[in-house]
């Protein structure tokens, strides 16, 4: 598939993974007057919403904006005519916009084929329009690619309504673009159809949003009149961006991803075969694909939703189908609307992903947010009724006193403008009349199976134990499998954890047969969208999936719910037999054989495998609806083809013979044993999965007493299962996928090592570039395997197998650490040894081209020009490009972080802090001249530790998005770890686990990643701003987006990366060797020309000169060192940091353990000279003198010939060592800084304005207008304060600025002590993220005439790790106030969904309504509530970490009023005044929300020691006090001093 | 993986030997082992390290921490069966093993290591007592046979590995027992022979044929061997380091395994005739050579009753920790005391022996000097001088020899069958241990040249790997 308009495949890039995100908005008249009024605005949301686009190496050439907007038919009328076309009456015609080609008598073709098409629906063509465009305005990269942009006019048949003739245009673009996509049409190939409608038309095209009005000349015609507009400003990851793929489509513009894209893709074809619609007949076949090729994920979205509703679904309904809320997580749902939702996941799986959607037909208008609710949306109305949607508050300027309300969608809701009955129609009543359609509860009653209604069946298969250990070889099992993955799961029912990331050979390279599985690696989100916290927001994820024969989706009927119903994947025994012998109604199942003769050759295989494909067709064709793969019946001939082959074989055989939407696969096999084989098997198409030998061997592993005696075998299978259930929640929202239904068949893997011929046949789609092995080798192994169990064994061996995968073994797997490198490297650095670093070399190097890595099988490509080694520069140049992998204090000790950080700032290299800041002392050198200051400062999820201080005492700011060893998930510190140091640095209490989230809650998309990027270049502007992503197919665009976004560094990780823990599973399977990662980076920059201003770094187990020399060549010019450096400082890989025993002293918080502690700095400092000296020594044999001219030279590098290894023969890099083809001037290392605009920014303003504050002369007054294009404001003042003054500031009250108007993202981030900063009017995310210190006010206009309580003012995700400081709001927040906070202090009155989550430390006072999912995660601090409905401690509040009780007497209720009159005092809040006024009869409605663990920490320490826990900014020291309430008077004593200065 | 935390909480507890004063009135094995419980703290020690370096640290590959966790669990017939899949031997290395792996166990990073060694002895020793131990006939025969030359502990692990695999195995020791080193050249104290003849009982059972006092290259002649569809020599590096020095003709100067070899026939019941008696009973006895067959001849010559026994070592005494040179994970070079130096005798280092003297033929002294070693030279020998000055005579009545071996006998078999030999005297072997004639292979000391016997059970092993190999084209045995 290519993408019109993108570049075609190559290297490693693939137009495929493509990514967008942007600004979103709408402004319609609700009473659904026309004017031109209307489009203005609507241009003006689109300026406002310039910043959340983005530009690529063209400045000028924007990733996409447009317009959609109602027929301007007075306009068109009057245009036409002077061309000589007349007009019948509105909607009696339809517009269609087009891009054609520019050259003469290609565009001719093109017209032709349009009016062929046109005349052959039977509609007359009225006459073509060249829309009058200005490409003056266009960047060249825009104009290079710019269509010819027309018109065409299409009369109704006579005889048809409208709707009539909405369809038959709907035939006619569909047949247009299916034209477009068939090959040999060169002309058609560069058509494309933005609109093509008698409602509605769109304008857009590959534009800034400024550009548009004067590219467009219609657009400022005062004729052009619509009573709603919708717009979409386009940020894309890289700079392919294209005209078509610039929004609003015909129906909608998208802000956000959708991840299961394939998924709904395949589904989507595979049901084209049975949709029906009598409002179409045969003419559905037109239709087809329903999906279009080439399109973005809005793109196919789009047409998914135009197919519902142009078969009869209103547009609400199509968009609750496609895009439902959490239903299933909610027990609190109305019951009908439970049924709508539940009826409807028959139907349809969810198109599932970040999504914030605003949609028209031309009528109805409206916005929905997905069930995450992670992109932003904020409306208001106004008194003469215009409603205004958009990604941000404050588009447009509108007087505080013509607002009606302002609000924001909430998660899974629907804003929905009714342009003809000129009303607003809330998200209750749509639903309500929605899930009042048809009788859902009834026929779902009526019709759907589940597991337990069904009979008990005759026989289930028993266990067989005398078998068990043959057929656990048969299927590879391990010991390792059996103890390291097994055992915990039963015995925990959870994953299990591992250390030191992963340092085996990939399966393709590995000498050991492996399981089919271990070939493909978990994709994961990074930065494009944001994986999902599946534990803390549990109530959006869902494991319930309906299996059987799906129907016609177009119909409605009560049998489209007759499926079985599942509440999770994974199927006893029993349940299996259950459904093997069922038969009811429609259902009916059978069991097809996946076994094959194994002779070691593939060819019996696919014998086998078609074979199997024509039963799987013959039994749909037979009615069965159910098909069981299975496994069972193995013996000395018959091996078991590999459960994932035989099942995706079967999936996509179907998909191709258009049947496979009418039967459900289940998977009966021994193979799967861990959490990726289930995902896999469900990625691929499975529905359920019986693992028998699994469940059989969970009683072996209890009788080999594995597990703690209390587990019984039963008890065993319980907790694997739910271990199983959860490593899969884990592995979907990895991805930012909430419900299996959507993950499954969605494909989101790549597969490193399967040769293409392979992948083609067997898992279509699946992305692999490097080639590999085929069925052969497949087959091979399972022969192998297959001996394995059924040669004659001898007693001694008739165990499993070692393994070795998890630790080293002698006979296990290969690791490129093992006793032999550890200790020659060890020797090496201590007696700062060359010769011995040589032989350690030698021995990484061999084995890696012997076994283990990519690079081992690269070589360097001589030409003969070396140069002598003195001329080479020297290696203390060298060592400069060098950096230490982010390791937190607290991850391990501190002499171990101290060791690194000397070492490194001794010979100019940078260590990182890791996530989980650091102490201040450390930011000043030592007495004896060193430092022991982190040069780079890791900004990662948890925001640990991030002030402004920190932050303004770094060199490097590193956003970190990922981790290579479990990228996409978040982490966790264990209570035990925190002890006092610990707690102070990351501004947490001591004892109080902490959770770093999933994802970063203020990087949803690229766009929040370029504002992030802002916020810290703002607090640092001297710091350069890094972003470490992961190695995985596509990363490269996500780097070009990184880039993009201006950052100055981006870090691409390999997936081997060490951890401190992890689970298994992460570690060994998701991500892609950096050598991939690094390369199609490297690609993708240069062909994009973004690389010449971002610094390129790699990390992931690198060792050896030559593997800094190989990523050099493949274009890094910077390299992170981890494990090698711990090795250097004595860890020998005992792989148990998780388990704080590190006996090394490294990976331990134990003082006893710490002291056992051996590295030396200078052991360090001896290891990198020894590696630059190799390094240099390379340089001289390939002829470089410096090291930047080796930067990126791929020509430098081949692969070797004559490999001789069984699978690695089939191994093909070409696509790593592509090329791009640009010209010289497109720069393959960085050449240029970035522009990060902060000349523009208002803190220099007030900077300048301060600077009486500054300089200690007194306070300062200052009074400005803000906007929302103002972003970040106050950040820069705050990194200038903390510089100047420290951590402490400067006294409050010193600089006071009032802004009126809307202040852009990220208002008030990081300010620090000495800041106030009032705002009167409203604001947009991020209001106080990472917030240190001073105050924030905000408050709505004077004038305006809502009640403040029932509005929103400040938007998602503020004071987002927030560490000290006090915040007042006066009016509503949106989702996750205070999330992360751990010490502001706040009062706001009312907020969204996951209010104060992962909060550590702090007070939040809420005085109104909150929404669901309150304190999930949250381990520390306090939350008053307002509880008027009595609701809370039911439906809002997650209970899992808090307790919810009433304000006790005394201090709290001291501490909330003292608040409340805060609150007053700095607002003018009439809700805080009501309250004080009636405080007895209020007090009672207020909750206190207390953590457990914080109560019992407190507790505890005031028994044990009589301390108490400080609430003030870490740096102040904790003194002893009687009572544990006290711990909170500091906020009020805080409170005091700022009342007494204002 | 033992205890999480063991390592933290116990100390390392050896087992330790029964006391001198009465061990020294027998011959039985000194040798205490711990009681379970103890045991099972001890097995708690171990840190289940992701690289177990005792684990590269044994050149069996034995996978410690699993026996250790197993025996920490009370796993003992799993932790048998762990322990046998990479040693046919347990018993035997779980005595008189120096256990290399101990040095390389992670723990002595920075504590005491694991007693691993006693840990082994305890888990075979149980499983002799419990009858776990049965024979494991193959469960079909390949139709292949092979002879193996020589029972030590590498011709037995040959054996018993390629019976295993289905070959019939015909097994060829000149002594008049079986067990080689471990039958003659071991001294009951620390190995008692019970241990050898229950292995080969199982052995025996299994199928593999045995046949003592077969000289191999002249009983059964080189053709005849070459019969079978392989050959392996295991016939050890037999041929001892002599002392030539004037006097060395002299009555009572013997060979260090002549003497241990008769006290262990001595026990075993043989008579030993009068005329050949090597005995120290009431002697002055000086054993030259510190290594460990010097001290069994200390603990041997204590146990007979000597007057006094003196043991001379030519190399300077080794320092008692571990120094920058020999680091952590290495076997380090240091002072080691084995249990016969708890029992008496004088130990003296850096003392070169350079003549005998005697009486009546009848060796009564030797004289000695002392020498130092200078820093290693271009070729990495430390060139050694006599101090002048340092000349002394010790008075002695038997004198042994306890000097190492220099390679294997070459006559009758090597040079009957025409087996290439290395430079240094030993049969030269390819990757695959196959000697330079086709089809017969090599193992244990006689490729390797005088070694440890865990390092003849590993490389029988791995000969039996290659063996069954070059029979069958493939092979299930380990390396």
């Amino acid at each position: 598939m290519t993408s019109r308009g993108l570049p075609p495949k190559q290297g490693l890039y693939d137009p495929h993974f493509e990514r967008d995100a942007c600004g979103i908005g709408f402004v319609a008249s609700i009473k659904g007057r026309r004017s031109h009024d209307i489009i203005e605005k609507g241009l003006q949301v689109l300026i406002n919403l310039t910043h959340r686009g983005a530009c690529g190496c063209d400045p000028e050439t924007g990733d996409g904006a447009g317009i959609l907007l109602q027929i301007p038919h007075e306009f068109f009328r009057r245009e036409c005519a002077k061309i000589g076309i007349e007009l019948p009456e509105p909607g009696a015609y339809g517009v269609g916009m087009l891009f054609v080609p520019v050259e003469h008598p290609r565009r001719l073709r093109s017209e032709g084929i349009v009016e062929q098409i046109i005349r052959e629906e039977g509609q007359a063509v009225l006459g073509w329009r060249d829309v009058p465009v200005d490409n003056s305005v266009l960047g060249f990269v825009a104009k290079a690619s710019q269509p010819f942009i027309t018109q065409v006019f299409i009369g109704r048949a006579p005889g048809l309504d409208q709707p009539e003739f909405e369809r038959q245009l709907y035939i006619i673009r569909k047949r247009i673009e299916a034209m477009a996509n068939s090959a040999g049409m060169e002309e058609a190939r560069s058509l494309y159809v933005p609109s093509m409608s008698s409602i509605t038309v769109v304008y857009k095209g590959l534009l800034i949003a400024t550009q548009i009005t004067r590219f467009y000349r219609d657009l400022s015609d005062p004729a052009v009149v619509s009573a709603l507009a919708l717009v979409h400003q386009r940020f894309s990851t890289n700079t392919f961006p294209t005209w078509e793929l610039a929004h609003p489509y015909r129906y909608l513009a998208h802000n956000g991803e959708i991840n299961t894209l394939r998924g709904n893709v395949n589904w989507m074809k595979a049901r084209e075969s049975v949709l029906a619609s009598p409002l179409f007949g045969d003419d559905i076949r037109k239709l087809f694909p329903i999906v279009a090729a080439g399109g973005s994920d809005s793109a196919n979205l789009d047409n998914a939703v135009e197919l519902l509703v142009q078969t009869g679904r209103s547009l609400p309904h199509a968009m609750m189908m496609l895009i439902p809320e959490a239903w299933s997580g909610n027990p609190h749902m109305k019951p009908e609307k439970r049924a709508f939702y539940e009826y409807h996941a028959s139907l349809m799986e969810p198109w599932d992903g970040p999504a914030a959607i605003a949609f028209t037909d031309g009528r109805l208008i409206g916005a929905t947010l997905d069930r995450n609710g992670l992109r932003p949306a904020r409306y208001l109305v106004t008194h003469d009724d215009l409603a205004v949607m958009a990604s941000e508050t404050g588009v447009l300027p509108i007087r505080p006193e013509e607002v009606r309300y302002k609000g924001r969608l909430q998660p899974g809701k629907m804003f929905l403008v009714d342009t003809q009955e000129g009303r607003i129609i809330d998200d209750k009543e749509l639903k309500a009349r929605m899930a009042a359609r048809r009788p859902y509860t009834e026929w779902l009653r009526e019709h759907q199976i589940t597991l337990e209604a069904l009979p008990e069946p005759p026989r289930v298969h028993p266990p067989d134990h005398e078998t068990l250990v043959h057929r656990q070889r048969a299927f590879g099992y391990t010991a390792e499998d059996l103890k390291f993955i097994m055992a915990p799961m039963a015995a925990r029912g959870e994953e299990p954890l591992g250390s030191m990331g992963t340092d085996t050979p990939l399966a393709v390279l590995s000498d050991k047969p492996q399981p089919l599985f271990n070939y493909f690696k978990q994709l994961f989100a990074q930065v494009t969208n944001p994986p999902v916290d599946h534990i803390r927001e549990e109530m959006v994820m869902s494991l319930t999936s309906f299996i059987g024969n799906e129907r016609n989706i177009l119909a409605e009927e009560p049998k489209h719910c007759h499926l079985l119903k599942l509440p999770h994947p994974i199927l006893t025994n029993r349940d299996l037999e259950k459904l093997r012998n069922l038969s009811r109604g429609d259902f009916l199942a059978t069991t097809l054989p996946a076994l094959f003769r194994a002779n070691g050759s593939g060819r019996p295989m696919a014998e086998a495998l078609e074979e199997l494909c024509a039963r799987a067709s013959d039994a749909v064709r037979r009615g069965f609806s159910l098909i069981v793969l299975s496994d069972r019946g193995i013996n000395d001939e018959r091996a078991p083809i590999p459960s994932l082959l035989a099942l995706s074989t079967v999936h996509h055989h179907l998909i191709r013979q258009c049947q496979r939407t009418q039967v459900a696969l289940v998977a009966e096999s021994g193979e799967p044993r861990e959490v990726m084989h289930y995902a896999l098997l469900i990625g691929y198409g499975a529905s359920a999965i019986n693992p028998y030998l699994a469940i059989e061997t969970l009683t072996d592993v209890v009788n080999r007493g594995l597990l703690p005696p209390e587990i019984t075998p039963e008890k065993a299978v319980r907790n694997y299962i739910k271990a199983v259930n959860k490593g899969l929640l884990k592995v979907f929202s990895k991805m930012g996928i909430s419900t299996l239904q959507s993950y499954r068949g969605a494909q989101i893997f790549e597969a490193i090592g399967l040769n293409s011929a392979l992948v083609e046949r067997y898992f279509t789609g699946t992305p692999s570039r490097i080639e590999g092995v085929g069925l052969d080798e497949i087959a091979s192994e399972a022969r192998r395997r297959h001996e394995q169990a059924f040669r004659p064994l001898s007693q001694a061996e008739t165990d499993l197998e070692a393994g070795g995968q998890y630790q080293w073994r002698r006979d296990g797997e290969y690791h490129l650490f093992n006793p032999d490198t550890i200790t020659r490297l060890q020797q090496a650095a201590r007696g700062n040894n060359a010769e011995t670093f040589r032989q350690y070399s030698r021995l990484v190097d061999e084995q890696n081209e012997r076994l283990c890595t990519l690079r081992g099988l690269l070589k360097f490509k001589s030409n003969g020009a070396a140069v002598p080694l003195e001329e080479v520069q020297p290696a203390a140049e060298i060592v400069k490009r060098f950096a230490t992998g982010a390791m937190s204090f607290g991850s391990i000790s501190r002499e171990a972080h101290e060791t690194l950080a000397i070492a490194m700032n001794r010979i100019g290299a940078r260590s990182n802090t890791g996530e989980g800041g650091e102490e201040e002392e450390r930011f000043l050198p030592d007495a004896n001249g060193d430092s022991r200051r982190s040069s780079v400062k890791q900004v990662a999820s948890g925001r640990f530790g991030v002030t402004s201080h920190y932050l303004v005492n770094a060199d490097e700011l590193q956003i970190k998005i990922a981790q290579g060893a479990k990228p996409g998930e978040g982490g966790q510190l264990p209570g035990h770890k925190v002890d006092e140091t610990i707690a102070r640095v990351r501004c947490s209490v001591p004892g109080v686990g902490l959770i770093s989230p999933p994802p970063h809650h203020d990087i949803y998309s690229i766009e929040d990643l370029a504002q992030l990027i802002f916020d810290l270049k703002n607090v640092n502007p001297r710091a350069r701003i890094s972003v470490k992503l992961v190695a995985e197919v596509g990363v490269g665009t996500v780097a070009a987006g990184v880039a993009k976004a201006h950052a100055d560094v981006v870090l691409i990780s390999g997936h081997d990366g060490g951890t401190g823990a992890s689970p298994l599973t992460s570690m060994k399977h998701s991500g892609a060797p950096w050598e991939l990662g690094l390369a199609e980076t490297q690609q993708v920059l240069v062909m994009n020309d973004l690389r010449g201003r971002i610094i390129v770094q790699v990390d992931g187990k690198l060792q050896t000169a030559r593997d800094v020399v190989i990523a050099a060549l493949l274009g890094a010019e910077e390299f992170g060192f981890a494990t090698a450096p711990l090795v250097v400082s004595g860890c020998v890989m005992m792989r148990k940091c998780h388990l704080n025993t590190c006996p090394a002293g490294i990976a331990t918080q134990d003082p006893v353990l710490r002291k056992k502690f051996a590295g030396k700095p200078e052991y360090l400092v001896n290891f990198f000279f020894l590696l630059a000296e190799e390094v240099r020594r390379l340089m001289a044999e390939l002829g470089y003198r410096r090291f930047e001219e080796m930067v990126g030279r791929i020509d430098r590098l081949e692969m070797r010939e004559a490999i001789e290894h069984w699978k690695a023969r089939g191994l093909e890099f070409s696509s790593i060592l592509y090329n791009p083809i640009v010209p010289q001037r497109c720069a393959r290392r960085k050449v240029r800084e970035q522009d990060h605009g902060l000349e523009r920014a208002l803190d220099n303003k007030l900077i300048e304005m301060a600077r009486p504050a500054l300089e200690g002369h007194g306070g300062v007054q200052i009074r400005m207008p803000i906007r929302n294009v103002h972003r970040t404001v106050g950040a820069m003042l705050g990194g200038e304060i903390s510089r100047r003054y420290g951590s402490r500031g400067l006294p409050d009250g010193s600089i006071r600025c009032h802004f009126s108007g809307s202040g852009g993202q990220s208002f008030g981030a990081f300010a620090v002590n000495g800041m106030e900063l009032t705002l009167e009017g409203d604001a947009n995310d991020y209001v106080g993220k990472g917030i240190s210190g001073g105050r924030l006010v905000i408050y709505p206009p004077r004038d305006s005439t809502f009640a403040p309580e029932e509005n929103i003012i400040i938007g998602n995700t503020c004071l987002y790790g927030a560490t000290g400081g006090e915040v007042y709001v006066n009016g509503k927040a949106g989702e996750r106030f205070a999330v992360r906070n751990s010490g502001a202090t706040a009062v706001v009155e009312g907020l969204g969904d996951h209010g104060c989550e992962y909060m550590t430390r702090g007070v939040v006072a809420v005085l109104g309504k909150t929404g669901r999912n309150f304190g999930a995660g949250m381990s520390g601090g306090i939350a008053f509530v307002l509880d008027e409905v009595g609701d809370f401690r039911r439906r809002r509040v997650n209970p899992a970490m808090v307790e919810v009780e009433p304000v006790a007497a005394g201090e709290d209720q001291e501490l909330l009023r003292e608040l409340i009159g805060k609150h007053l005092h700095y607002t003018r809040s009439p809700r805080a005044d009501f309250l004080l006024r009636r405080w007895e009869q209020t007090l009672p409605s207020f909750v206190k929300v207390m953590p457990h663990e914080y109560r019992r920490v407190l507790a505890s320490r005031i028994a044990d020691f009589g301390l108490r826990i400080s609430s003030e900014p870490s740096a102040k020291p904790a003194v002893a006090v009687a009572a544990p309430q006290s711990a909170f008077r500091n906020p009020q004593s805080a409170l005091a001093k700022g009342a007494a200065d204002g | 993986m033992g205890k999480l935390t063991g390592f933290l909480e116990y100390e390392r507890e050896a087992p330790g030997y029964r006391p001198v004063e009465e061990r020294i009135r027998d011959y039985f094995e000194i040798d205490l082992g711990l009681p379970e419980d103890r045991l099972r703290r001890q097995g708690a020690r171990c840190m289940d390290c992701g690289v177990p370096f005792c684990h590269t640290g044994c050149p069996l590959g034995n996978v410690i921490p699993d026996w250790n966790d197993l025996v920490y669990r009370r796993r003992w017939r799993e932790a048998l069966q762990a322990l046998h899949s990479t040693n046919n031997f347990p018993e035997f290395t779980g005595r008189i093993c120096p256990a290399p792996c101990e040095p390389a166990c992670v723990l002595g990073l920075t504590a005491d290591p694991v007693t691993i060694r006693s840990i082994e002895k305890a888990i075979i020793d149980r499983g002799f007592e419990e009858g776990w131990i049965k024979p494991e006939p193959p469960v079909t025969r390949t139709g292949k046979s092979v002879a193996v030359v020589g029972s030590g502990p590498a011709g037995l692990a040959v054996a018993q590995q390629l019976n295993r695999a289905g070959h019939l195995v015909t097994l060829f020791e000149r002594a008049d027992r079986l067990g080689g080193l471990l039958r003659y050249g071991i001294p009951d104290f620390k190995l008692e022979k019970r241990c050898v003849d229950r292995r080969l009982e199982q052995m025996a059972e299994e199928g593999i044929r045995f046949e003592a006092n077969v000289t191999a290259g002249r009983d059964v002649s080189v053709a005849e061997l070459l019969r079978f569809d392989a050959v392996c020599l295991a016939g050890g590096a037999t041929r001892p380091r002599d002392l030539l020095v004037p006097g060395r003709q002299l009555e009572g100067i013997h060979f260090a395994m002549d003497f241990l070899r008769q006290q262990n026939r001595r026990i075993a019941g043989d008579l030993i005739p009068a005329e050949e008696e090597i005995v120290a009973t009431g002697k002055r006895v000086v054993i030259l050579g510190g290594g460990d067959t010097g001290a069994d001849c200390l603990g041997t010559a204590i146990r007979q009753g000597a007057r006094e026994v003196h043991q001379f070592e030519l190399l300077p005494m080794p320092p008692r920790q571990r120094t920058e040179l020999m680091p952590w994970p290495t076997y380090p070079t240091i002072l080691r005391t084995s249990s016969a130096h708890e029992e008496g005798g004088v130990r003296r280092w850096s003392v070169n022996t350079r003549a005998f003297s005697g009486e009546n033929g009848q060796v009564t002294r030797l004289q000695a000097v002392e020498v130092e070693f200078g820093p290693p030279d271009s070729r990495g020998v430390c060139p050694m001088t006599e101090i002048p000055g340092t000349e002394f005579e010790q008075e002695a009545d038997l004198v042994l020899l306890a000097l190492g071996f220099l390679h294997p006998e070459h006559d009758p078999l090597l040079s009957g069958l025409g087996v290439k030999l290395d430079g240094r005297g030993n049969a030269a072997v390819d990757q695959s241990h196959m000697t330079s004639v086709p089809g017969v292979f090599a193992a244990g000391d006689m490729e390797r040249g005088q070694s440890l016997v865990v390092w003849a059970i590993a490389g029988g092993r791995r000969a039996a790997h290659h063996i069954d190999k070059h029979l069958m084209g493939r092979t299930f045995l380990p390396q």
